[in-house]
């Protein structure tokens, strides 16, 4: 039996990443960020998201890629899970994609920039290309990196 | 049926009901023999049976049955209360707890049975009155019946239903009733509900359902419904009807037949072998007590230990914070009316009318969270009783200021610390009655706890009469395991090795015991305490005794802080910890061997600055004042000088978390929302203590 799932598919350096709609509570534009001294650097900062105080990661510094300007279509996805809210900043986000489970291929990455444990599988839909991130993984490492 | 809504308010209930029960109960063990102590305990037991028989949870109605027969026979003058019952009613509430607890974190009650206990109760009735009933059974059988919200299957088909059904029977149709079990994995449990129910529409009419229909759509049922359906079908043509649906675990068809007038569904059709789940309100063995139980374990499993923490608020109160709400309105509607530029004087007037409501307001609210300290003491004399048995000392627990108020958040979290502390006085600090008498002392050791409030803090003291702490022995002891050099020892203050128990992997008690001194004390402790935005210190005499003053802040919700700015951000420093803020020149301040230090006031002073503390990035600056603006800063008798760029103001802050993902960033306790909608970070300035110090 074959089911889909719907992602937010989001773009970093010319790439598609995808994560499980469920786990976004908002996307946002950039607002004022406030540095949080003694905290690993790809942490851009914490946002006032409207009362609630949210950490904010620079997925370019994650995955260690060229820093870029913040632009027009700069984006901040808010996630929610397992009772952590947690924003990143991505290049842009806008669509929604519905990925049949079947066409997600478990094979690793070759894109040297993102780490494969952080790959949960690539999806194809029309062509096209979506890396699906293990968010647990991608925010887990960075929750040990913290405590150290 | 859901009984989740319940399950919060039983188990409040509950915990103050063994609340009063262990203080009767302490009561009873000095034989302050009452009948007015024994008849509320009576009741008490009563009440947690009717209450847990209600929620399934048979293993406690059990016990608590059993108690009752026992009590029954005390409080009839047919048993004598003897250290022995007083024991084992004391084990039984220690059982009572137990379930409570594991009701709380996972949902259920537990296997336990506890029959090793209700064996001795039994024996102490039959011991005594062998040929006695047990007077309580009876009456108390119904309780859960009649003050049921309905658990599961304990519902009588409605009069109108069963006419109806009956009706139908006549006309040659048959009715049916239908339980079904939807899968435990079963995402969109109303859905799959309601493709059940629209097929059997379609087969005939649904006169009955439990819950109603309209629970069932706003998925208020937990796996399973039940439903009556009337139709001209044959019962396998409907099994079929609705076979292919899935997540569907189980459907259980009971035919109705021979229904009599109103009568409820009584008679169980033997043809299915099921049991019906329409249960007489005869039947003493409920299967809803049965039946509960299990779903609620499914259900309970995805939710663990989520049950909500509540406060149990006086009404006046609420009623206070209800007109400050309406002054509000009063105040918006009243700033709408004022023209800005006509009526400024109205609208400085409102403004301030609206300053002084807020402050009312968040008076009131934090009122509203505050919880007498009583709830936390009330488990020591039980404690404190225990701990003497064990360790044949005898020892007397004085409190007071139970009724002091504390922040709710407070209480649930600074029981184990005390816990800890009051068995370090037993364990380590108060001497065997023989070695008392030696140094003439009282035989009798006292533990005194006391809380009271102070300004804007509350402080909890923890005092023994005992030994006191054995200086040289703690400074033995943090050297031979490496915690100071030789110079150290030499040199430290009695008040600085006090503070090296508060060393992580310290302990003193020459053997471990097992009640304290397994060497993860007090560190523990003070990490709780500080966590709470608290301190604590501990002084000591030899020979006469110590003493612990806890001290906490009022609410940790809204505290008084100083705004200032480092670089390019503004950080919060919480008032409380500021002793004075000054300005110091730059040529005052010494390197001495990589510290540096000023003369203030004729005492060396730290100096700190906090943009290295946080390690926060430089941003690029022209010019640079040679006078720093110093904000000093104190925990207990300690002082440094923090360097900041810029003081901003005092401000009242609303502390917030920075949430899981950022719970422990160094030198930063939390983070607050300024006026502009930014967020600045709180500064954590007891940390930089801790660093200072080693």
């Amino acid at each position: 039996m074959s089911q889909t799932q719907q992602y937010v598919i989001f773009k970093l350096e010319g790439e598609s990443y995808g994560i499980p709609i469920e786990y976004v509570k908002t996307i946002e534009k950039m607002t004022e960020m406030t540095r949080v001294p003694n905290a690993p650097d790809y942490l851009e900062g914490v946002i006032n998201l409207r009362g609630e105080v949210v950490p904010i990661i620079n997925m370019r510094k994650r995955f260690d890629l060229s820093e870029l300007d913040e632009a027009e279509d700069t984006r901040t996805i808010i996630l929610e899970l397992e009772e952590i809210s947690v924003g990143m900043i991505v290049d842009s986000s806008s669509e929604v994609l519905s990925i049949n489970n079947s066409a997600i291929d478990q094979t690793i990455s070759l894109d040297a920039a993102v780490q494969d444990e952080h790959i949960r599988g690539i999806g194809k839909i029309d062509e096209r290309m979506i890396i699906l991130l293990n968010l647990y993984k991608v925010l887990q490492i960075q929750d040990s990196e913290t405590l150290s | 049926m859901d009984m989740n809504q319940y399950l919060d308010i039983f188990i409040e209930e509950t915990k103050e009901h063994l609340q009063s029960m262990n203080e009767i109960l302490l009561k009873l063990e000095s034989f302050t023999y009452d009948k007015d102590l024994l008849n509320e305990m009576f009741r008490i037991a009563h009440t947690i049976k009717g209450m847990s028989g209600t929620m399934g949870y048979q293993n406690i109605a059990g016990l608590t049955h059993e108690m009752e027969n026992v009590l029954d026979l005390i409080r009839n003058d047919e048993l004598k209360t003897t250290e022995e019952i007083v024991d084992i009613l004391f084990e039984c509430f220690d059982q009572l707890e137990g379930y409570i607890n594991n009701i709380e974190q996972e949902g259920r009650e537990g296997e336990n049975r506890s029959e090793d206990l209700i064996r001795s109760l039994e024996n102490i009735k039959l011991g005594k009155t062998a040929e006695k009933t047990p007077p309580a059974a009876p009456g108390s059988k119904q309780e859960p019946d009649s003050s049921s919200p309905d658990p599961l299957g304990n519902i009588a088909l409605p009069e109108h239903v069963a006419q109806a059904a009956e009706k139908s029977r006549k006309e040659g149709l048959s009715s049916y009733f239908i339980k079904t079990t939807l899968d435990e994995k079963c995402m969109l449990k109303s859905a799959r509900a309601y493709i059940f129910i629209n097929r059997l529409e379609r087969v005939g009419e649904i006169v009955y359902s439990n819950p109603s229909i309209e629970d069932i759509e706003d998925e208020n049922f937990d796996l399973s419904f039940e439903v009556l359906l009337i139709s001209k079908e044959e019962q396998d043509f409907l099994e079929k009807e609705v076979d292919d649906i899935s997540e569907i675990k189980s459907i259980d068809f009971t035919e109705l037949r021979g229904q009599k007038g109103g009568v409820d569904a009584e008679e169980k059709p033997e043809t299915e072998g099921e049991d019906l789940p329409v249960a007489s309100p005869k039947t003493p063995e409920n299967p809803a007590v049965e039946k509960t139980p299990a779903s609620k374990e499914k259900q309970e499993n995805g939710n663990k230990g989520k049950t909500g923490k509540t406060v149990r608020v006086d009404i006046d109160r609420l009623d206070n914070l209800m007109n400050l709400v309406s002054e509000l309105i009063i105040i918006k509607t009243r700033l709408e009316d004022a023209d800005g530029k006509q009526d400024a004087a109205k609208v400085n007037e409102t403004t301030e009318y609206l300053e002084r409501i807020t402050t009312s307001l968040h008076d009131a609210v934090m009122k509203v969270r505050m919880v007498p300290i009583e709830r936390v003491f009330n488990r020591f004399p039980r404690m404190v009783r225990d701990l003497s048995k064990d360790l044949s000392k005898d020892i007397q627990l004085d409190m007071a200021g139970k009724e002091t108020e504390v922040d709710r958040t407070v209480i649930d979290e600074i029981g184990d610390p005390l816990i800890h502390l009051i068995r370090n006085s037993i364990d380590h600090g108060i001497e065997g009655p023989e070695v008392r008498r030696e140094s003439g002392k009282e035989a009798k050791g006292t533990v005194r706890l006391e809380a009271y409030p102070d300004g804007n803090t509350v402080v909890i003291e923890v005092e023994d009469d005992g030994k006191g702490i054995d200086v040289e022995k703690v400074k033995e002891k943090a050297f031979n395991k490496g915690l100071i050099t030789t110079q150290q020892k030499e040199q430290m203050e009695d008040s600085d090795a006090v503070d090296l128990l508060f060393t992580p992997g310290f302990s003193t008690a020459d053997q471990v015991s097992d009640l304290s001194g397994r060497g993860v004390g007090l560190d523990v402790v003070k990490t709780k305490i500080e966590s709470l935005g608290g301190d604590i210190e501990v002084t000591s005499k030899p020979g006469i005794g110590s003493k612990s003053v806890i001290r906490l802040p009022l609410t940790l919700a809204i505290i008084q802080a100083l705004l200032v700015k480092v670089e390019a951000e503004k950080y919060a420093i919480p008032l409380n910890t500021i002793k004075e803020i000054t300005t110091i020149h730059k040529d005052k301040i010494r390197d001495i061997q990589g510290n540096k230090v000023a003369l203030y006031r004729d005492a060396t002073l730290p100096i700190l600055k906090l943009a290295e503390l946080l390690r926060v990035p430089p941003v690029e600056k022209e010019f640079e004042d040679p006078e720093h603006t110093v904000v000093i800063i104190r925990k207990g008798d300690k002082t440094a000088g923090i360097i900041v760029d810029d003081l901003i103001g005092q401000q009242e802050i609303v502390i917030k978390s920075l949430g899981k993902f950022l719970n422990n960033i160094e030198g930063i306790a939390g983070a607050t929302i300024l006026g502009n909608g930014t967020v600045a970070l709180i500064v954590d300035t007891n940390s930089f203590f801790r660093k200072e110090g080693k």
